[in-house]
């Protein structure tokens, strides 16, 4: 009988929402495609070919990026889930206590402040340091990008952190374990799938950071995002379609996974 | 006993935040006020600071002073048309999500369940993917010899390429496109949320469905159209990366402009200056929405 009238429908709005999915796929689609391009073309197709990916690949400048944005993304989202852990414990499934809204604006605030104001902010302070201890290694961008990834990988644990029964850590005391072996044994492998979550996000956020590396880098430390961005002002080649495809298959095979680790515990 | 037994439980909490307050500190909130301090500091020769304070960097986001007559003081129009340009864009930007963000996102809420999960997916894969490459399939498309100019010459609509490129549009357009999974997210979590019934029994009282939308569901997902826009217009109006690819040298934004003083226009203290209006802005968006939010549920309770 609720069938006769729709109370779910509103005329026009699918059309829309479908043409924006469309739109919202397209871009990329077209740029996927053309990365496949035979020519040297972003529109005009001339047959299959994965010269341009070659050409990736054996570009020597696109293989120092995009190390180093890999083994920047791995060391920064490895600390910063290893500092988000401990700080989640504190601050999740406890009474409330003096200061607690001061360590969530802290932990936060890379989230809200603009990139472009953080960028600056460090511009500064690494030049500072720089003049006055003469080191210019990685140091500086590791720093910049673990802090601007401690959030996301505290959220995830934190959020699986809530959805944990207390009462399993109360039974493991009773049965005269230590605190620290009832994390050990009951809270950290229970957190796993969390912890997992926070890196994955983490990962994925310091290799899409462009604005704070741009800022933050010396010379010869770019990352894949800002050599692609000093790149865009030149006549662009599929060359540059393929890698960003490359990127974009990376930054997805880390997406699904967290999804799927998010949705099957959560 | 009671006392102190509460204060060494808060001290191990503090203990185990230390290490990730203490990075967020340095490289986050620390550099953040050594900002507000070089705002009123002196420019250097070759960039940096000279330490002599003065209130020039923020008189020069607002005014400028002749070259040969310091005491003749006018509007500074360049950065205020790069404020209103930021402003407008940004506003631009959040309705135009608003206006495709509010279709699709209950375009999802009404899928049966199972469906709902892909769907949802779909929203937020380009959510997680590079903001940089969506703006360069952006570019892609629009540019002079992109696909949007090939397949509208050869239809024969045009016939010469249009310059779509490092315009307004441009940004406009690119804005939009990355940030709009912003707005489908918060949306859709105030439609999983709606209760159908109150639908319904509008449409019991006759009510058409115009009228049902804008006086029934309209106001019951108001909280999330409020997230949803703080969510776009923050990114938006502090967009760096967008406008540079997209803009072009003419037509900066804020962001642009602030990285331009601590580049080319070697004028620390007014970057400084300009970032901190533009955290000011920020600041007092999230504050209206904490408002808007508090009020919402004050309401409820009440």
């Amino acid at each position: 009988m609720a069938k006769s009238y729709d109370v779910r429908r509103l005329p026009g709005f699918g059309v829309i929402a479908v043409a924006t999915f469309v739109l919202l796929y397209l871009p990329i689609l077209v740029l996927v495609v053309f990365s496949f391009n035979a020519g040297p073309s972003q529109s005009e197709w001339d047959g299959f070919s994965l010269q341009w990916y070659y050409a990736a690949f054996a570009n020597e400048q696109v293989q120092d990026v995009s190390i180093r944005s890999l083994w920047l993304a791995a060391v920064a989202a490895s600390v910063a889930t290893a500092l988000a852990v401990p700080a989640a414990l504190a601050t999740t499934r406890v009474s409330r206590f003096p200061g607690q809204t001061m360590i969530y604006a802290l932990i936060n605030q890379p989230l809200m402040v603009p990139e472009i104001v953080t960028g600056i902010a460090l511009l500064i302070v690494v030049a500072w340091v720089k003049v006055s201890t003469g080191y210019t290694g990685m140091g500086y961008l590791v720093a910049a990008h673990t802090a601007f990834c401690i959030p996301f990988a505290y959220l995830p644990i934190r959020a699986r952190l809530e959805t944990l029964d207390p009462t399993l850590e109360t039974a493991a005391s009773d049965l005269y374990a230590s605190p620290l072996q009832a994390f050990r044994y009951i809270t950290l492998p229970l957190l796993v799938p969390g912890i997992a979550a926070g890196f994955m996000l983490g990962f994925v956020i310091s290799l899409d950071t462009v604005v704070i590396t741009e800022f933050v880098k010396s010379a010869g430390q770019d990352t894949l995002p800002t050599y692609m961005l000093g790149q865009l002002r030149r006549v662009i080649t599929p060359e540059m379609n393929a890698i960003a495809t490359l990127f974009l298959a990376l930054s997805l095979l880390f997406v699904t996974a967290f999804f799927l680790i998010t949705r099957k515990r959560g | 006993m009671a006392a102190r037994d509460d204060t060494e439980r808060h001290g191990w909490k503090w203990l185990l935040s230390a290490p990730a307050l203490l990075v967020l500190l340095v490289a986050a909130s620390g550099p953040l006020m050594i900002v507000a301090v070089y705002s009123f500091l002196s420019p250097g020769n070759i960039g940096g600071v000279t330490w002599d304070f003065s209130t020039e960097g923020w008189f020069k986001v607002f005014f400028s002073r002749d070259i040969f007559e310091p005491e003749n003081v006018s509007w500074n129009w360049a950065n205020l048309t790069v404020f209103g340009r930021t402003v407008w864009l940004s506003v631009q930007t959040t309705l135009i999500c608003a206006f495709l963000g509010f279709p699709t996102a209950w375009f999802i809420a009404t899928r049966t369940p199972e469906k709902r999960a892909l769907w949802l997916f779909l929203i937020t894969i380009p959510f997680w993917t590079n903001l940089l490459i969506r703006t360069f399939a952006i570019q892609e498309l629009i540019r002079g010899t992109g696909m949007i100019n090939t397949v509208l010459m050869a239809l024969g609509i045009i016939d010469e390429p249009l310059q779509l490129l490092y315009s307004n549009f441009a940004i406009l357009l690119g804005m939009a496109y990355v940030f709009l999974p912003l707005m489908v997210l918060p949306l859709y979590a105030a439609m999983d949320k709606l209760d159908f019934r109150l639908v319904e029994a509008g449409y019991d009282l006759y009510a058409s469905r115009a009228r049902v939308l804008w006086h029934v569901i309209l106001p019951l997902v108001k909280p999330g159209f409020v997230a949803g826009s703080i969510l776009v217009f923050i990114p938006s109006i502090g967009a760096y990366v967008t406008p540079r690819v997209l803009g072009g040298g003419r037509t900066m934004m804020l962001g642009n402009l602030i990285a331009l003083q601590f580049g080319q226009g070697r004028n620390w203290p007014l970057g400084a200056a300009l970032s901190m209006l533009l955290l000011i802005v920020v600041m007092a968006a999230l504050v209206f929405y904490l408002r808007a939010v508090n009020s919402e549920e004050g309401k409820r309770r009440g």
